[in-house]
């Protein structure tokens, strides 16, 4: 399997405050890859080096094998890489359907179309002439995912896809996301909700204050002490780790 | 539902039809110089108030400096003319010299404001519009506090002010009609993505720069090309009255008071406006009452009608529509799972990949009957 | 040659001192509450003709006049922001609150001419044409009272922040307004009062500027605008910012002030613009990270 994304060695400090340690990640074309860690971890803060929103202060970021450490946003996007945000943002003065033109190469009827079908795919088509500021909550992070398609990246970044929303909306994300993984889509995929990445994902990387501390297929990252030591603290004894999930 | 659209459509056709027959019409009904003298200045506002409306409206980008734009223009035709020796009606051709001038100043102007933050845009377009009328009283080919006159018109004042009145509807129109264009565009879509998020937009490949600066020398080039045909109507342009403070806050306060972004809100501001303004600076030459009017005006709509006249009443008009019904349907109406998400989540994964055959409206319908 | 060089320096230091008094204000309001007061210009002005008032009926000292204008202009600003600002939400909350702001000075403006008439005047005492000889150069008294009357001024706002509770209020709705919320911060109250200051603050720049000036309703105008180059070029809610960016801007326009007057004008917004080319922050700018 060769691999598609990769980071290498990354730093990123805000100030006095060490965000990315050498922070190396590696994911595989067409597997669906999962982020974990405890809050401050460094995830969103990769997210944002990964995709152009932040810059590295050291280390590489290489898809397919090309660099593409700081290019900006826009580009990142036209290479391929999609990506959303764990705060929905979304052009609320739009309609759904606009805001998915927002982001496709071309006006014409046939991009209507497509984005028609990329509502539809996600599940919120009947909105598409309503104002995406009139959209509830998990209606938003599905327009999110919408957005993300539009270009057809081949590797699509989720920021807490899950985080918020009611069950039967996740099993509904999760289903979404399993189906492109199919027709050969890469995912790394920050989320808290424990269910979700481990019923999804491949291969877990788990990040604690900035660093990579394990990285596996997800039984064996569920039991591995150094997890259990990131979220809940070194004080726990690990053959004892009280509740979890 | 077909059928309620293509009627609106057909009255909004026949009203524009009317509109326009009545616009054509008149300065032949009201032939007074006097009344006429109203109108031109009231349509000039509505071009460039509309101009104003395609870039700042859309885009977020609160311009207070399309004075400098305006008044560039103005001083354009009148440079030329004098430097040139152009007399008589030639000095029309002039006039795509000043649009030309607005554009040209727009995209040095337009690199270095629009990088900035939205708050510090709009005090740089302030600063620039202190630097241009500074320079128009400092630099000796503007002509100092004197300023430029256009060239002697040998035409009577009802013809005159009749043949401007045709002139300045004719920007209107064109203004209005570029807005459309604009707004319909995927152009106009993408400024107003930028007004709602623009890092988003970056992030999904809008070109944030071109698409900003586009909308701005567009902007410019029209109030351009307008304040040249106001110079050659007021005859003259001193520093005071081609970079005129007030005339900035006059226009947006137009803008704001019919609705940003819309297109029939910066006519229905400037008509309102304009028309008001003019009498009172005619009325009391000591324009103080006027300022304090359009100060408390400007408080007023900030108050009462903080979105606009357009935007507000279309609001009312909505909720008239639709007083007494509930905007959820109660469960016993809706059809079974037409609840916005539910009603498009495919059962299983078939129904999903066969989704181009599924006609995505019928369960959308039943939902919507109810709003 | 040299020696008009080092009077245009001391002059422009001074001067600079008069300008940070009311720019100070101005982007103290901004940082509080990320929104530009268009109506500082004209409220420096009407704390002028408050203290012309003052002067001119009761005789009472400029200085000493300061301890009813001051008080009084902080009354203005509080109801200016309560009646109209404080309104204002959402969305458009950026260029609403300039255009409100801009409406407020109109009106302002507007009462002072019905009030005060087009005639431009100027504030007279004993000291405002006398001045000290030091070292060779001509200090003028009314300038270095200004000068210290800003420095006592802007430290003891610098006190507030620091030192005091309402201070720590004030900081903490600057840096994040809905964290500062949750901890209890009324932040209305913090608004309203932050704004008063700012204005209040406009007093002793009014008094100062009018001694130093001859000014009418208009020349707020002028003013507003160098004061916003001048927080830009400090960096917007940059009190220290705005001290160093007045003192640097002044001292510059007195120095093109030797070569040609009218340019002078003309230099003070080049540089602006030229600033926010290199660096869009400002000198000491916050970068954009406005938290919501």
């Amino acid at each position: 399997m060769t691999v598609l994304l990769r980071t290498e060695e990354v730093h990123k400090a805000y100030g006095g405050v060490r965000a990315l340690d050498s922070c190396t990640l590696e994911v595989e074309e067409g597997t669906v890859a999962g982020l974990i860690g405890p809050n401050g971890s460094g995830k969103t803060t990769l997210f944002n080096v990964i995709t152009g929103y932040a810059k590295a202060d050291t280390g590489e970021v290489y898809l397919a094998g090309q660099k593409i450490t700081n290019v900006t946003p826009d580009r990142i996007f036209a290479l391929g890489i999609g990506r959303t945000f764990q705060l929905t943002r979304i052009f609320a003065s739009l309609t759904v359907l606009e805001n998915m033109l927002v982001a496709s190469s071309r006006g014409n009827a046939a991009a209507r179309r497509r984005a028609m079908e990329q509502l539809e795919f996600v599940g919120i088509a009947g909105h598409h002439a309503e104002l995406a500021g009139t959209l509830s909550y998990g209606q938003r992070k599905l327009l999110e995912l919408a957005y993300v398609l539009v270009a057809d990246p081949a590797v699509i970044l989720l920021d807490e896809p899950a985080g918020g929303v009611n069950l039967s909306l996740v099993n509904h994300i999760a289903e979404r996301i399993r189906e492109l993984n199919a027709v050969g889509k890469t995912f790394l995929i920050v989320e808290h909700n424990m269910e979700f990445v481990m019923g999804l994902c491949d291969r877990v990387t788990v990040l604690d204050s900035g660093a990579v501390v394990a990285s596996g297929p997800p039984g064996i990252i569920r039991t591995d002490p150094r997890v259990l030591n990131a979220y809940l603290g070194e004080d726990l004894d690990p053959d004892n780790p009280g509740e979890d999930e | 539902m077909t059928g309620t659209v293509s009627r609106q459509r057909a009255a909004a056709g026949l009203a524009l039809v009317l509109l326009a027959a009545a616009a054509i019409v008149f300065p032949v009904v009201f032939s007074s110089p006097v009344i006429t003298n109203y109108a031109i200045y009231a349509l000039i506002f509505i071009a460039v108030v509309t101009a104003w409306n395609m870039f700042s409206g859309f885009s977020g980008y609160i311009s207070l400096g399309q004075a400098v734009f305006f008044g560039s223009g103005a001083y354009a035709v009148g440079i030329a003319a004098r430097d040139w020796h152009i007399n008589g009606v030639g000095v029309f051709a002039l006039l795509p010299l000043a649009a030309a001038v607005g554009a040209v100043i727009a995209v040095p102007f337009g690199l270095i404001a629009l990088r900035v933050r939205r708050h510090t845009f709009i005090v740089i377009t302030i600063a620039v519009f202190f630097i241009f009328q500074l320079m128009a009283y400092n630099f000796s080919f503007t002509g100092g506090s004197v300023g430029v006159a256009a060239p002697f018109l040998p035409w009577s004042p009802t013809t005159f002010n009749d043949r401007f009145y045709y002139i300045t509807l004719g920007c209107a129109v064109v203004a209005v009609v570029l807005a459309v264009l604009v707004k319909r565009a995927r152009f106009g879509l993408r400024l107003r993505a930028i007004r709602d998020d623009e890092d988003r937009a970056r992030g999904l490949g809008v070109r944030t720069m071109r698409v900003k600066l586009a909308a701005f020398v567009l902007s410019a080039t029209i109030t351009g090309l307008v304040g040249g045909v106001w110079f050659l109507y007021l005859t003259q342009v001193q520093p005071p009255s081609g970079f005129d403070p007030l005339f900035d806050l006059s226009l947006v306060l137009m803008a704001f008071l019919g609705g940003l972004g819309t297109i029939s809100g910066p006519i229905i501001g400037a008509l309102i406006i304009e028309p008001g303004q003019l009498y009172l600076t005619i009325r009391y030459t000591n324009g103080y009452l006027s300022e304090i009017l359009l100060g408390a005006l400007f408080l007023a709509i900030v108050i009462f009608v903080p979105r606009g006249i357009v935007p507000t009443a279309g609001e009312w008009l909505r909720r008239a529509r639709t007083r007494g019904k509930p905007a959820v349907p109660p469960a016993s109406q809706r059809a079974p799972a037409a609840t916005g998400l539910r009603s498009e989540e495919p059962a299983t994964s078939d129904e999903g990949r066969s989704r181009l055959k599924r006609r995505p409206g019928a369960s959308g319908k039943t939902e919507r009957a109810g709003r | 040659m040299a020696r008009q060089v080092y009077q245009a320096i001391v002059d422009g230091i001074l001067v600079g001192g008069v300008y940070a008094l009311m720019a100070v204000g101005l982007t103290l309001i901004f940082g509080v509450l990320d929104i530009i007061n268009i109506a500082q210009g004209v409220l420096v002005i009407l704390g002028a003709y408050l203290s012309y008032s003052l002067e001119t009926r009761l005789h009472i000292d400029l200085f000493a006049g300061l301890l009813i204008t001051v008080p009084a202009m902080f009354v203005i600003g509080v109801a200016i922001q309560w009646a109209f600002i404080r309104r204002l939400r959402g969305r458009e909350r950026t260029s609403m609150t300039l255009l409100v702001t801009y409406a407020v000075a109109l009106i302002i403006e507007g009462i002072l001419y019905e009030i005060y008439g087009p005639d431009p005047k100027q504030l007279n005492a004993s000291y405002v044409q006398s001045s000290v000889h030091v070292f060779g150069f001509y200090l003028s008294d009314i300038y270095l009272y200004g000068f210290a009357l800003a420095l006592v001024l802007i430290a003891a706002i610098y006190a507030l922040l620091y030192r005091t509770g309402f201070g720590r209020s004030v900081r903490a709705t600057m840096q994040h307004e809905t964290a500062a919320r949750l901890i209890g911060i009324d932040v209305n109250r913090v608004a309203a009062l932050t704004f008063g200051v700012g204005v209040a603050v406009t007093a002793a720049g009014g008094m100062m500027f009018g001694a130093t000036n001859a000014f009418n309703p208009n020349s707020g105008y002028d003013l507003i605008s160098r004061l916003l180059a001048i927080i830009i070029l400090g960096g917007l809610g940059s009190i220290g910012g705005a001290l160093a960016a007045s003192v640097f801007m002044l001292t510059l326009e007195s120095l093109v002030d030797i070569w040609s007057p009218e340019w002078a004008i003309v230099v003070f917004y080049a540089v602006l613009v030229l600033v926010l080319v290199i660096r869009p922050t400002g000198f000491f700018g916050r970068p954009p990270v406005r938290a919501q």
